[in-house]
């Protein structure tokens, strides 16, 4: 346990500034976003995940976001266990037909108001996977869509960017795309 | 071994790994089967393909694993049936079902004929792997599953899912309890199914590529490495020695990726926050070298057919050499940490067991199959380029619960940090990429051992290069089973701990 402690310890604190790098396209309205966050759920903005068929990349810096140099926790974002304690509703993947009952119910269990990201290129378009027997082609196709953010897949910075847009108000529809 | 030679129609298959591909038929096909299973081998896949353009039938298509390496049989269907597999190798029944929900061809004496991964949005009578297929428009209701029903004193259920409270992929588990202890778990898979396999016909080589490598996200150099090995098998195509180097470099470097991620939320599900923090500091270090280095964080679309896309920048080598010595220090002070913390000790002992005769039963494979005392490693057994020089070291442990699947990971590691070492140093120079002939038809197989388990590919080219069939197969698809076994007589919540110790891909088997 001491080793812990020490690991803990010499480590410091890793979190970076929130955007914790500044390339262009991030305006520097983040900061007047992030207050605007801070002003209206006060350090508590909850947000739910809705796998609808992605391949797990998504998911995978979706976890990353937790990693503690994003410090979301400092930002007031957490991921919560019930679309009842959501305010944002994450929907990665192209929407299998099979999900597509499962995200219209997790949608209308978030009470209002609410926004939705669409993550990922197979959020927004189906991506690869397209539309088929299998998949609906979006997420916009099955519930309205605050923002998208396109990426394969997006980088935890960009989900960020994607959260704190959406609750902002006042966004493009869509973030650019990712730069290489 | 003679028992190949004897019937001329099975022939080795050019390419990086030992396979025989060939024709039987459907009547030698359990003979086969039993012969394999006698020898101590397994069943990797059971799949099918519409060939009634050319043959005017079906095809069974079955790989197994033997003392040789890979064994494709192909077998010609007479009619729509074929004698089921599951009592030889258990893992085959979900195959049968996925076969019949995809191309309606009928398992004789299969117990089970639930659907699997059709839930409705196509209809019991449409096929979406027959070339005729017409999608139904507007897509199918879902339809009720009939979940086996337990029932006795005390006896209650409790379902779960497909939306779970995590960050998670999709899935319904059906919990029957007595109070806090399991008596059984029935999973229903499925929900992500995205035809895959539907989608890749026709497809050129360079936009399969992309697809293999969004099979299973947290896979994807995996399944690109055995996407390019079958298409190279067929085009009889030698990438150069430094691409394959830096092929194994990026699975490697995948492995360690995954497992530090798995760590970190083994800790978080264990209740300790503090060693999800160190493993996910550290991973997330590793994933910005691989963007700073590749490109990619995940290091998607690296591998292309005869080649690979981005060799090392001059210092990339002198950076991932110095990330080595860090990374592996770090690891070994965590791993020092867990076995000295009780209470965590205390949650993965004894946890979610898989013994070894039950492994071996049901054919598991991979990391948990290590756990469990199942010795398959491809690195090992059949080391490809540059595996074949650096015999690797294979973890295994005997004990099949939480701790051992903890502790193979940490073995694992520690050797593709040594892998890793020896790739940097010893990277030979050449071309990246062979240039890549026109298609033709034929048939090819890739093989790679994942971070996960074994990672397999068939593939089927037309006469035009184009894709006719491929069929990718996560070692998910075998070990899925294994999960319910091995939440038997736990707790309930004990479960999230269980299922994150094998840490399954739902993408990959639901395809």
């Amino acid at each position: 346990m001491a080793g812990l402690l020490r690991q803990i310890l010499s480590l410091g604190l890793l979190g970076e500034a929130l955007p914790p790098t500044q390339p262009e396209w991030m305006s520097a309205e983040v900061d007047h976003i992030q207050q605007s966050v801070l002003r209206h759920f006060g350090r508590s903005l909850g947000v739910r995940l809705v796998d609808a068929g992605s391949c797990n990349g998504c998911e995978l810096e979706i976890h990353a976001l937790n990693s503690p140099q994003y410090n979301l926790a400092g930002a007031g974002i957490r991921f919560v266990a019930s679309p009842r304690h959501a305010d944002i509703l994450l929907v990665t993947g192209p929407v299998s037909r099979h999900m597509e009952e499962a995200l219209k119910r997790t949608y209308d269990a978030i009470p209002a108001p609410k926004w939705v990201v669409a993550v990922g290129d197979c959020g927004a378009t189906g991506g690869l996977f397209g539309e088929s027997y299998a998949v609906c082609g979006g997420v916009s196709r099955i519930i309205p869509v605050t923002v998208t953010v396109p990426g394969c897949p997006p980088s935890p910075l960009r989900l960020l960017q994607g959260i704190l847009t959406a609750v902002s108000g006042s966004a493009p529809n869509s973030l650019p795309p990712q730069p290489e | 071994m003679t028992r190949d030679d004897d019937t001329p129609e099975i022939t080795p298959l050019a390419g990086a790994i030992p396979a025989r591909h060939g024709i039987v038929a459907v009547s030698d096909l359990r003979a086969r089967s039993l012969t394999v299973k006698e020898q101590g081998g397994r069943l990797i896949s059971l799949w099918g393909s519409d060939e009634r353009a050319t043959t005017g039938g079906y095809h069974l298509q079955v790989a197994l694993s033997d003392s040789d390496g890979l064994l494709w049989l192909s077998v010609p269907l007479p009619s729509l049936a074929y004698p089921a597999l599951e009592d030889i190798f258990p893992n085959a029944a979900r195959m049968q079902r996925t076969l019949h929900d995809l191309l309606g061809l009928h398992p004789e004496g299969a117990r089970d004929l639930r659907p699997w991964v059709r839930h409705g949005a196509w209809s019991a009578h449409d096929f979406p792997l027959r070339k005729d297929f017409v999608p139904p428009c507007p897509a199918g209701r879902l339809e009720d599953y009939p979940f086996v029903a337990v029932t006795g004193q005390g006896v209650h259920e409790i379902p779960v899912g497909p939306v779970h409270a995590g960050i998670i992929e999709p899935g319904h588990f059906r919990f029957a309890v007595v109070g806090e202890r399991v008596l059984r778990l029935e999973e229903r898979l499925g929900y992500t199914h995205k035809g895959l396999e539907k989608r890749a016909e026709g497809m050129d080589l360079d936009t399969l590529m992309r697809l293999a490598g969004r099979v299973s996200g947290d896979s994807t150099v995996a399944f690109s490495w055995a996407t390019a090995m079958a298409a190279e098998s067929i085009l009889a195509l030698k990438p150069p020695p430094r691409a394959l180097w830096i092929r194994a470099l990026l699975l490697e470097r995948e492995r360690i990726a995954q497992h530090l991620g798995d760590l970190g939320y083994l800790c978080n599900d264990a209740g300790l926050a503090a060693g999800f923090s160190q493993f996910w500091i550290l991973r997330e270090e590793w994933l910005r070298t691989q963007q700073q280095i590749f490109g990619h964080r995940l290091l998607m679309d690296q591998i292309t057919v005869g080649g690979v896309e981005h060799d090392l920048y001059p210092d990339g080598a002198v950076e991932m050499t110095a990330e080595l010595g860090r990374v592996e220090l770090r690891v070994r002070q965590l791993d020092d940490m867990l076995q000295e913390h009780a209470g965590v000790q205390d949650r993965f002992l004894s946890t979610g067991r898989v013994k070894p005769d039950m492994a071996a039963r049901f054919g598991m494979i991979g990391l948990a199959g290590r756990a469990s005392a199942q010795a398959w490693d491809l690195r090992v057994q059949f080391p490809s380029v540059p595996y074949d020089h650096c015999d690797v070291r294979m973890a295994t442990q005997s004990s099949g619960d939480v701790a051992a699947r903890v502790r193979v990971r940490f073995e694992e590691i520690h050797e593709s940090v040594r892998l890793l070492r020896h790739f940097l140093v010893r990277m030979p120079h050449s071309a990246l990429q062979t240039h890549c002939p026109p298609g033709c038809k034929g048939s090819g197989a890739g093989w790679v051992e994942g971070w996960r388990g074994e990672v397999f590919v068939a593939l089927q080219l037309d006469a035009g290069g184009k894709v006719q069939r491929w069929h990718p197969v996560d070692p998910s698809t075998t070990n899925w089973p294994l999960v319910e076994q091995a939440i038997m007589g736990n707790i309930v919540p004990d479960f999230p701990l269980i299922n994150k110790s094998f840490n399954l891909s739902y993408s990959g088997q639901d395809l």
